[in-house]
């Protein structure tokens, strides 16, 4: 199975709460188990994102710090 | 040669900037405020309107009585800004040409892009939290409901102050016993900043004000009486009080001098505009991803007003930059508050809940009208 992207969000610059809100509308976009991934520069957003993923049940399936960026792929829940 | 300054804005960044450029410019520039109503108006004072602990008529002013005598008030609305040809042009078609112009236009509240949402309450403004105080009034139990329907909103900490305030006016009544109160948060937390928020908390539980996390408001349906959100969940209510969503001003929007929401792009530190010269922008009106609020007006503006004031007489532009300070009350009710402070390099403290920080706030809610506006606090 290929992994695509369906949708790729940069959130670099905005500050919290922003990344995780601009995240829940476009996972709302999203077909079941499509992929989202966003860019961000908030360290904030690292564990928003963990309980944001964690309380609605769409899996956060990478968290990652790459040149100040942190990059997250969130998998929009099977219904 | 005198410069001519134009501040499109009479709040609280507008005229308190207006004031100190013409204290400092010797003479050099003259200082014009455009303002739609001419009424200054004190907007923290809108969450004490909407629980009956203030009288609207002490949170307005007119703008005249707050200027300086040699700044010039036109009270009418701008419509459109050219800064290319450096003029502004009111409703009536008048031009006024600027050297220089500050954008202290603020926000406006837009609850219409809340599907649903036409007749639910807020007290983001005058006339809604008269309108919320109205509703209270008349309320003898059931559920209220505040949420969250769009990022950012003016003063982060009013939708928490709200449910303590409102938990306070309830047991006041003798009705809390009748009623729900639930706080819908767009993060997992009371509040986004994460000390402020383990502060509270627990003040939450112990009034027995129920807190939602991840909620972030999409839509209502007013027959049904729910609110949904982005997340998917509904939340059935009695009276349902929203933070509606904020823009920036239309003359903003309709000048191309804004991003798609009418937020005005400056430099974090200068307040100049990033892509226009001779203009520049302070609180609520900017992009600047902080607090919404009158305090980062009131810093921004002796910023905004030096770098102006040496603008007009020809000097180079001063040294002293805004370093993102931001300072808020948070009311936690039963006559207590804390506050929360922060800028750019240091992160938020908030002392535990006094009723020393509660007094400050009232204290300075009642001196306002003869410290602020006359840039008479630094």
């Amino acid at each position: 199975m290929s992994i695509t992207i369906a949708k790729s969000l940069d959130l670099k610059g905005l500050s919290c709460p922003l990344p995780i809100i601009k995240t829940a509308k476009a996972m709302k976009e999203l077909a079941p188990g499509e992929l989202l991934e966003a860019f961000a520069t908030d360290p904030g957003s690292v564990p928003d994102f963990k309980a944001w993923a964690k309380s609605t049940g769409n899996p956060l399936l990478e968290s990652g710090l790459e040149g100040g960026v942190y990059h997250f792929v969130l998998k929009k829940k099977e219904i | 040669m005198v410069s001519e300054v134009v501040v499109l804005g009479g709040g609280v960044g507008g005229t308190m900037c207006a004031n100190l450029i013409a204290k400092h410019s010797q003479g050099r520039a003259h200082v014009t405020v455009v303002d739609a109503s001419g009424t200054h108006v004190y907007q923290p004072g809108f969450l004490y309107v909407a629980v009956g602990k203030e009288r609207p008529a002490t949170l307005q002013h007119p703008e005249t009585s707050l200027l300086r005598s040699d700044v010039s008030l036109v009270i009418e609305r701008a419509t459109r800004v050219d800064p290319a040809a450096q003029t502004v042009v009111l409703e009536s078609g008048r031009k006024l040409q600027y050297d220089q112009l500050l954008l202290a236009t603020g926000s406006r509240t837009v609850m219409e892009e809340v599907p649903g949402a036409k007749d639910v309450y807020d007290f983001y403004t005058m006339s809604g939290a008269i309108r919320l105080f109205d509703a209270l009034k008349t309320f003898e139990g059931g559920t209220i409901v505040l949420g969250v329907a769009g990022i950012p909103y003016k003063c982060p900490p009013a939708p928490v102050e709200f449910v303590f305030l409102l938990h306070d006016y309830l047991k006041a009544r003798g009705i809390r016993d009748k009623a729900q109160i639930k706080l819908l948060s767009p993060l997992n937390r009371a509040f986004t900043i994460e000390a402020t928020s383990k502060l509270v908390q627990p003040i939450l539980a112990e009034r027995g004000i129920e807190l939602t996390g991840f909620f972030n408001v999409e839509s209502v349906d007013p027959v049904a009486k729910t609110v949904t959100s982005l997340e998917g969940e509904t939340v059935g209510y009695d009276l349902l009080v929203l933070v509606p969503p904020h823009r920036g001003q239309q003359v903003i929007e309709d000048s191309g001098l804004g991003d798609e929401r009418g937020w005005v792009p400056v430099d974090k530190n200068t307040l100049k505009h990033t892509k226009f010269e001779h203009v520049w922008a302070i609180g609520d009106t900017t992009n600047i991803p902080i607090s919404k609020s009158g305090s980062v007006a009131h810093y921004e503006a002796s910023v905004a007003a030096a770098a102006i004031t040496a603008a007009a007489k020809g000097e180079a532009p001063p040294e002293h930059v805004y370093d993102g300070k931001v300072m808020c009350f948070l009311e936690t009710g039963q006559g207590q508050a804390t506050t929360i402070r922060f800028d750019y390099d240091h992160p938020p403290v908030s002392p535990t809940p006094s009723r020393l920080w509660h007094w400050a706030k009232l204290l300075f809610n009642k001196t306002y009208w003869h410290t602020v506006p006359q840039g008479r606090l630094p």
